[in-house]
Parts: C-alpha cells; structure tokens; sequence
C-alpha cells in the first residue's frame, strides 16, 4: 500500500493576503445585516450576495488576467472558499462556475468562449449549472443518453438532465451528451457543450428537495441547437472532462465543512463549562475537523503543484461528508432539543433543522459514498 | 510556481532526512525477525535489535550536532518513529530519543543506553524535596515503558512550591514490579517512594515538557500507531489479494473493498493529525496538535484493527500470523499515555472555554 503523507501546504505571500481580504470582505458583509450564518451554508443561492463577492474581486482569481482573473495561486483561491465556508456564506450563485465551470471552460474551451463568459464569471454576473446526472444515468455516469446529432455543421441536442441545481436561476450548463458510439469500455463518444439556458430548446422542471426548497431540476433538451465553439474539449473526450473535473472538486474544503457553522453554534450552546461528555464528543469532532483540514489543505498544495493525487482526494470526500453527517447526530444528543426551521432567537436550534434536512445529500452529491470506496479500494490496489 | 520556491540548504536537508528514514527502515525492515518478536514477546530485552539501533546512532535524532547528536529537524527524527512502529521495533526507541533531547535540552548532557520517561499515565504524580546534596522522591509512576529494563528514567517531579524538576533516576537504585502491555511489551511499576539523586542529576523542567510527559508520549505513541495501521493496511491487502473464496480473491468483494476503503480513510486522516502535531512539537501550539493527534489517531487504531482482523478471519487470530504483532500494540498504545477520551476532553475543553467564533482561527490560524 502507498504510504500516505500529508506534508505541510506551504501558502504563498498572495494566500495569505487573500484570507485578510475574504475575511475583511465577510465582515463587512455580515454587520451589514446581508445574510445569516446560521441558515445559510454553500448551497443557498444568493445572486446579489455574488454580485458583491464578484465585485470585491474573490471570483475567478486564478485565471489570466485576460479573462477577468488576476492570476493568484490555486491556494489564494483555496483560502477565499474555506474562509466563505467557515463564515457560513451562501455562495451557491457563484459556487460551480468558480470552481468547476469556469476552469474547464479556461482549460478546454473555445476562445469565444472564454471571452464571453469568464469575465462575467469574475463579476458575479454569470451562474452555471452541471448536467451530468440522467433520470436513468446517476452514479453510472457512462450510461448517459441525451444525444447530440451533427446538422448543417451545428449540434442538435434532444434529452434530459436531473438533479441540476439551480437549473432556474443560471445562465448557463455544461452537458455531458453521447455524440458517438460508446466502445468497450463505455467511455468513448461522449462530448461536452456549454448549454446557453435563454436559448430555445430547453426547458426546467423543478423538483423540491425533502425540506421544501426548490433548489435541483429536471432540463428538457428538444431539438436545441449549439455550435462547435460552445464545445468544451474535443469531441468523445466528455469522459475524461468529467472525471477529470470530479476529481478536481474532490478534496476541497467544501466536502467538510458543509455544516460548519453547526459546530460552531453547537460550542456557544454549549458555553464555556461543558459536562465531560460534551467536551469529549466536542473535542472528538474538532480533531476529526482539524485532521481533514491537514489532509485537504495539503492535497491543494499537491494540486497546486500539477500533481493529481485522485486516491487522496477520494479519501478526503469520504471520511469528510462521513464527518459532515455525523456532526448533527452527535449535536443533538448533547443539547436534547426539538429542532426548528422557525425557532425565532435560538440559532442552533435553526441551524440543527437546516443541517439535518440537508445531510443526505452531502454523501450523495458529487459521488456518492460509495462510488468513492470503489475509487480508493482501486487506489489500493483491491480491483 | 505559486509556492514558495525551497532554498538549497532546505532541499539538501530534506534529502539527507528522507535517506536517514530510509537507512532506518531498512535498518528495522532487517532486525525485526519473527523469531525475535517471539523472544520480546515473553518478556525477554532484545538486546541484539537494541544494540543494531543504537550502534546506527538513531536514538541521538533529537540531539543538536553540537552535543554529539545527529541534529535533525524534530519533525524528520519524529518519522523514524513512525517507522518504527511499522516494524513493531520491540524495544524503547522513541523514549529514549525523547529523553536524550530532554536531558540534552536540561542538563547541557548527553545519555548513553536505552532510556524511559515517568509519569507515562494521566493519574500518577511524583513529589522530589531537597536533602542536602541530593534530592529525594515520593510516590510510584505506573505501567512506565521498559521501566525495569532501561539504564535510566527521566522522571518529572513537582517540589512543594509545585515547580516542575526532571530528575535523571540510574534503573539500578529503583524497585520496579514488572507488568506488560496487551502487547507484553514491559509496563512497570516504579517505586520511587525514598529514592534519593544527587542534585546535579536533577534540573528545572524545560518548557517543552513543564506539564509532563504526556504531550511527548503521546506524540511517540501517535506516530507508532500510524505505522502500526500501514503495517495492518499491508498484511491485509495482501491476505485480501491471496486469499481465494468462491473462485476470487476476497478482494474482488465489495464488502471487503469498502470496509478497506473505510479503514485506509481513518489511517489517512491519522496519518494527517499525527504529522500535525509532529511538526508543532516544540512550538507553542504542540499542546494543542498533540491532543488532536492522540485522539484521532487513537480512535483511527480501533477501527483500523477492526477491520483487518474481520478481513483476516481466523487466520488473523491465530499466534502463527503475524498481524497481532500490530493490532496488539494498537489495542495497548491507544490507551497509554492518555487515551481518546483523556484528550478529547481536553480539546473540548479549550475550544469551548474560547468559543465557537475562535475555533476557526485555532484551525487554519489568523
């Protein structure tokens, strides 16, 4: 077996600027009266929280200047999204163009592309979507069926996507369609295309989540058109994109520290004299934290080196949303409440309801727990 | 390049520490024999695997150049310890590593032969008071690594103004009762009640240490049992390969995949913590990293044993295979020098007497 070591993420000068930056930026927000820690986390949307976050420059940061970035090191970016995490921000707006769109229209788009949507990226005017999951094609993703057919040299798109969060509120997708044969291994003629939602041929379905909220959506493809340069990579290279984007979004610090402000609220409830249970079952929870952090931050330094540390990052996910839903198990057995959406001045208790309607889904979205075992089972060399 | 581009001096350091690690391993890889883990394992000293280790001059990792050591960064030293507890290396190494820093660090004085540090557990406390020229001692120090074996204990006393002395004790004016570990590796009882030194072998405790041995031992025991658990991940991967059942290797099972996958994530996260606190040790934060460290290490050998026996079946559970060699130690080393609960409290302890606000800034600093 390799030996894991996590060597220490050494963080450069314009890191450490960043994370004043965010913070003073936070700060700012939060005497403003702007949003609410305690009911929010990264997947509330906020379109004007992003706007303000665009234009206080935190978005994009480490694209070429060219495209609206200022080219600041991966782990300038890495500090601005753990610090919006760990102040309980509501990002979603901005969240997956930031860190999975955008880069893979940097890295694999067409100029046009590029020129007409990272810059509004940057600004916190442009919000994405990811369209990989199918009604019939959720972790077996190489079993995707919309179909993109050639038509007087322009794709035409007919299909569908589900679980696409945001799908009502974004300007744009990145689809994952079979544009050719599959092959033997299954991985072969799949092909990515920017998806522009205010063009005909495409229409949202909502489906509300257990705890009410309309955030993810059923897309409609029917005979929508798209051009060669909204094609995102070579065309039947979908597969490697997607797992390559997967894997890049693996190890970040949004797969622990989704409900972070739980702990956090859960240490005030509790105040400053704790019973020897609750200090224990605190103390175990923030030395789970403070492990994840190690392994996460020093990942980020692998990646921001050019190396792909895919086993790692795998491992991170796992023992990281495995940390995320046992945190509100435990927070309830030491302050025995009965949680509320609506608990008007007993912010843990909020916090407790959002957090508990919502951890199902931190083992499931992004790879579920167990297509994860099955990644580092094979990094162990098992299959 | 974004980060910080490392100097010469620093890659040459970095180099000549990893080869150290590696002469060491190989070193351990060669003198660790079954049949000499049979002979530790009824109590005998390993005078042969001790006298290999402190012949290569290992033991003197934590003392400066200056002072006959080998000056290594503390946080490269610490990993032959890790080492070391992959091998299951049955004799007191990373003791008397930290003993010679200490005495080193205390005394201006370099120590020859293996050595042991008492208190090791989370009760016991040790009075010294003045007499003339020597110092005398109160009170007994419970389950104390090799402490009927080694040439000398470190021990930590408090005097009546309760100041912190470490005083230097030769094993031959001790009383010890002998005791043992799950894994029979010595744990004795050392009564110090009487016991006089001379005062020259007794000095002020240094910073590092003013609060006990537990920060350190907990340190050791943390980095052994991360390579305890590569050493369990190893033996049952390999078992998990070989081993045949309805026409497949066990391996091909998705039951046996993610229970491994499981375990190789609590070892990850351990491995993370314990280099943590290995990196702090000696700084101001050391407190706090090792009480991270002990407690998810600890919690990661639990479940990490678990796993490897289950894959094992009853292979696993026979004297025959090797595997008890590693589980057993992390079954004893988890609770020594305060277990999971002991630290746990601790850390939630502090983080709340602060709290939740400035738990961040403890996490990623400000």
């Amino acid at each position: 077996m390799q030996a894991f070591q996590f060597d220490p993420p050494r963080l450069p000068p314009d890191a450490v600027a960043a994370r004043r930056r965010v913070r003073a930026f936070l700060e700012a927000e939060r005497e403003a009266g702007h949003y609410a820690p305690h009911r929010c986390s990264w997947s509330t949307f906020d379109a004007q929280f992003t706007r303000r976050v665009g234009a206080a420059g935190l978005i994009g940061v480490t694209w070429p200047k060219e495209y609206g970035g200022q080219e600041l090191s991966s782990l300038a970016r890495y500090v601005i999204t753990q610090e919006m995490l760990a102040a309980g921000a509501p990002c979603f707006a901005h969240w997956i163009a930031d860190r999975q769109s955008g880069p893979q229209i940097l890295r694999h788009g067409s100029e046009a592309a590029k020129r007409m949507i990272l810059p509004r990226i940057c600004r916190g005017e442009c919000f994405f979507g990811i369209g990989m999951s199918e009604p019939d094609s959720g972790s077996d993703l190489a079993a995707v069926r919309t179909r993109a057919v050639r038509l007087d040299g322009k794709w035409i798109i007919n299909g569908s996507k589900i679980w696409t969060s945001n799908a009502h509120h974004v300007h744009y997708l990145i689809a994952l369609v079979r544009t050719g044969d599959a092959g033997e291994d299954r991985h072969q003629g799949l092909t990515q295309f920017i998806i522009d939602m205010s063009q005909p041929g495409v229409t949202v379905r909502p489906i509300h989540n257990l705890a009410g909220e309309h955030e993810f959506n059923e897309v409609f493809f029917k005979d929508y058109v798209v051009t060669d340069d909204m094609m995102v990579g070579a065309q039947g290279q979908g597969w490697e994109m997607v797992t390559g984007e997967l894997a890049f979004e693996r190890s970040g610090p949004d797969r622990y520290l989704s409900d972070y402000r739980l702990l956090v609220e859960l240490v005030d409830r509790v105040g400053t004299q704790p019973s020897d249970r609750q200090a224990a079952e605190i103390g175990r929870l923030v030395s789970h934290l403070a492990s994840l952090q190690r392994m996460s931050a020093s990942i980020a330094g692998l990646l921001d080196q050019g190396k792909s540390p895919n086993t790692e990052a795998a491992l991170v996910k796992d023992v990281g949303t495995s940390f995320e839903r046992e945190l509100p198990e435990i927070a309830r057995r030491l302050v025995p409440i009965q949680s509320s959406l609506e608990d008007p001045g007993d912010s843990f208790s909020e916090t407790l309801a959002y957090v508990t309607l919502h951890a199902p889904a931190y083992t499931l979205r992004g790879g579920t727990r167990e297509i994860l075992r099955g990644i580092i089972a094979r990094g162990l060399g098992l299959r | 390049m974004s980060t910080e581009t490392l100097t010469r001096e620093q890659t040459e350091a970095a180099a000549l520490s990893a080869m150290v690690v590696e002469q060491a391993d190989r070193l351990f890889r060669g003198e660790v024999t079954k049949e000499r883990m049979a002979v530790a394992d009824r109590g005998e000293w390993p005078s042969a695997i001790w006298d290999a280790v402190d012949h290569a001059g290992l033991t003197s990792a934590l003392v400066p150049e200056a002072q006959g050591g080998s000056g290594l960064p503390a946080a490269d030293a610490l990993r032959l310890v890790r080492r070391a507890g992959y091998h299951t290396l049955p004799v007191p190494f990373g003791e008397t590593m930290i003993v010679a820093g200490l005495w080193a660090e205390a005394a201006g004085a370099t120590l020859g032969g293996p050595s042991s540090l008492a208190p090791a557990g989370t009760t016991d406390r040790i009075g010294i008071e003045r007499r003339g020229d020597n110092y005398a001692l109160h009170g007994q120090a419970h389950r104390v690594p090799w402490g009927a074996h080694v040439d000398q204990i470190l021990v930590h006393a408090h005097d009546a103004n309760g100041s912190a002395l470490l005083a230097l004790v030769p094993h031959a004016i001790v009383r010890t009762e002998r005791r043992r570990n799950l894994a029979n590796e010595p744990r004795d009882t050392l009564l110090l009640e009487g016991v006089s030194v001379p005062a020259q072998q007794v000095r002020p405790a240094p910073a590092s240490c003013a609060e006990g041995f537990l920060p350190a031992g907990s340190l050791l025991r943390s980095l052994q049992m991360v390579g305890a658990m590569e050493r369990c991940l190893d033996y049952t991967i390999q078992y998990a390969m070989e081993r045949q059942q309805f026409g497949r290797p066990i391996a091909k099972f998705q039951a046996i995949q993610h229970m491994l996958a499981e375990a190789a994530g609590h070892y990850a996260a351990a491995a993370a913590a314990s280099e943590l606190a290995a990196e702090s040790f000696g700084r101001i934060d050391f407190a706090f990293a090792v009480a991270i460290a002990k407690s998810r290490v600890g919690e990661a050998a639990g479940k990490v044993a678990e796993v490897c026996h289950q894959v094992h079946g009853a292979m696993g559970f026979t004297q025959e295979h090797p595997l008890h060699f590693a589980t057993r130690r992390l079954w004893s080393w988890r609770d020594e020098f305060g277990n999971e609960s002991y630290w746990q409290e601790r850390i939630g302890r502090i983080v709340c007497s602060a709290g939740g606000e400035l738990l961040w800034e403890r996490l990623v600093g400000s």
